[in-house]
């Protein structure tokens, strides 16, 4: 899995962070989302296409590798 | 569904806002609605007609829609409130002055969001877990019948809201007024209303210059902190620097109200769902892990959100394959569009277990619900704590016997009673 996102369409509403806390964080100072890891471990799969799903912007992307 | 199809069934004078037979159901008309008039045509209390949307799809994209934002008064959209009974949440007054579209929106809300992010949310935890604890002793102690809403529901978000803002939560009767005629559209006059606006501006104004002068740990003092160092450096207020002091009132009204009646509705109501069929709360008392997914599907599941969003169309737009003229004003049913079977798998279930499940109760695109981090980590504190405090907790009358609150802008009961 590869993973990106968009920062000029994030509106910071953190429901990734909650989501999947190993994979996405939030900037300290406009609380818009980062990237931890661009390539998520396996056991983390299911919940960042939950963040996806779930993002209220479409900010974020999930390419399957394989 | 044919185009001739949806074309043949008009909906005979569709009133908004709808209810269902009882506090917990959904309207009848959603559903025939979604299936045969998904753009439809609806009055709104002033008389005036927006056009009413409750498709998944439909709503979802047009909330997040840039080109497309709440009405202000500056816009000739459809007005909610009959004349003078609407509050300024509802009329979109200039009383408050939060920008609201294009790039200011965007800078206000990244300067303002920052203080509501997810690992913050999570820092506040513990301190909302004592506070939950002490209201539910502060109820088992005064003994059953209790009111839910009352002991638990109204003031643990208020007490959250004060302490981010640095208010003191013993004005919050004062608040509560306040915040009721803000999101008013025909609880009170036009009189009452105006009082209460002018009190709440003064109220809060006074708020900002004392923080301004003694600043302390909260987010007002922040903000006034950076909006001194900045807005000297930009243009003016809303351009490029910091905040002025009526976008620093307008904050903090706004925040206030955000924080007051929205999570605590949204506690009664959860709790009620999940007790009006007990099995629910025995399945969240057999396995607490499922907190999370329940707190997202009570988001989902709640039929008494208010009146939905209101977005105005300044050009023409195609929605659902019908043409939508510029100039008309358009009203976003989150709780049709999260009962859309479109959308979500036995849409009518309450399945705690639910992943995931992109609900639009906090809307979606660049504005929506800027305290959701907030909002979603207070209802997983509530209820961990219930499940753990109360687990005998029951409704204490037939769930067909709760009473929806009427006349604002956002739904809720108007009390929550419980027995355990």
């Amino acid at each position: 899995m590869k993973l990106t996102v968009d920062q000029d369409k994030c509106c910071g509403a953190g429901a990734c962070v909650l989501s999947a806390p190993e994979v996405f964080d939030q900037r300290d100072e406009d609380g818009i989302v980062t990237l931890l890891t661009s390539e998520p471990a396996p056991e983390q799969h299911a919940a960042v296409h939950e963040a996806a799903a779930v993002c209220p912007t479409a900010a974020i992307h999930v390419t399957e590798t394989d | 569904m044919t185009d001739q199809a949806e074309r043949s069934y008009a909906p005979p004078s569709l009133q908004l806002p709808l209810s269902g037979d009882t506090a917990l159901d959904p309207p009848a008309e959603w559903e025939e609605l979604r299936a045969r008039c998904p753009v439809a045509h609806a009055t709104l209390p002033s008389g005036d007609t927006a056009v009413y949307l409750t498709r998944y799809d439909d709503v979802r994209a047009l909330l997040s829609d840039p080109r497309f934002v709440r009405p202000t008064e500056r816009d000739n959209a459809a007005r909610v409130a009959p004349e003078g009974m609407g509050g300024a949440a509802v009329t979109g007054s200039a009383a408050v002055s939060i920008p609201d579209r294009g790039a200011p929106h965007q800078r206000w809300r990244r300067r303002v969001g920052r203080y509501f992010t997810a690992k913050r949310m999570t820092a506040l935890r513990p301190g909302m877990t004592r506070l939950a604890e002490d209201l539910i002793d502060a109820m088992l102690a005064d003994g059953a019948p209790a009111d839910l809403r009352a002991s638990l529901g109204f003031p643990f978000p208020v007490y959250v809201i004060c302490d981010l803002l640095g208010v003191p939560a013993e004005d919050r009767e004062r608040f509560s007024h306040w915040s009721d005629s803000f999101l008013s559209v025909t609880r009170y006059t036009a009189d009452e209303i105006r009082t209460a606006q002018q009190e709440f501006v003064a109220y809060m104004s006074g708020h900002v210059a004392a923080k301004r002068a003694e600043p302390a740990d909260d987010l007002l003092s922040t903000l006034i902190a950076e909006s001194e160092t900045e807005v000297g450096e930009g243009s003016e207020g809303s351009d490029g620097g910091g905040l002025s002091h009526d976008e620093l009132v307008a904050t903090g009204m706004g925040l206030l109200v955000a924080g007051h009646e929205t999570t605590a509705n949204m506690i009664g109501k959860m709790v009620s769902m999940l007790l009006c069929d007990r099995s629910r709360w025995e399945r969240l008392l057999a396995d607490p892990s499922l907190v999370r997914s329940a707190v997202e599907e009570s988001l989902r599941f709640d039929t008494n959100l208010g009146f939905g969003l209101r977005r105005y169309i300044g050009e023409d737009v195609e929605i659902g394959g019908h043409v939508v003229p510029a100039g008309s004003t358009v009203v976003c049913s989150m709780p049709a569009a999260n009962r859309d079977e479109r959308a979500f798998d036995g849409a009518d279930t309450m399945d705690l277990a639910r992943t995931p499940n992109p609900h639009l109760t906090f809307g979606v695109g660049p504005h929506s619900c800027l305290g959701q981090a907030l909002a979603r980590t207070e209802l997983q504190v509530v209820l961990e704590t219930l499940l753990t405090r109360v687990p005998t907790l029951r409704l204490a009358v037939p769930a067909d016997e709760l009473r929806r609150t009427e006349g604002l802008l956002v739904g809720g009961l108007r009390e929550v009673p419980v027995r355990w």
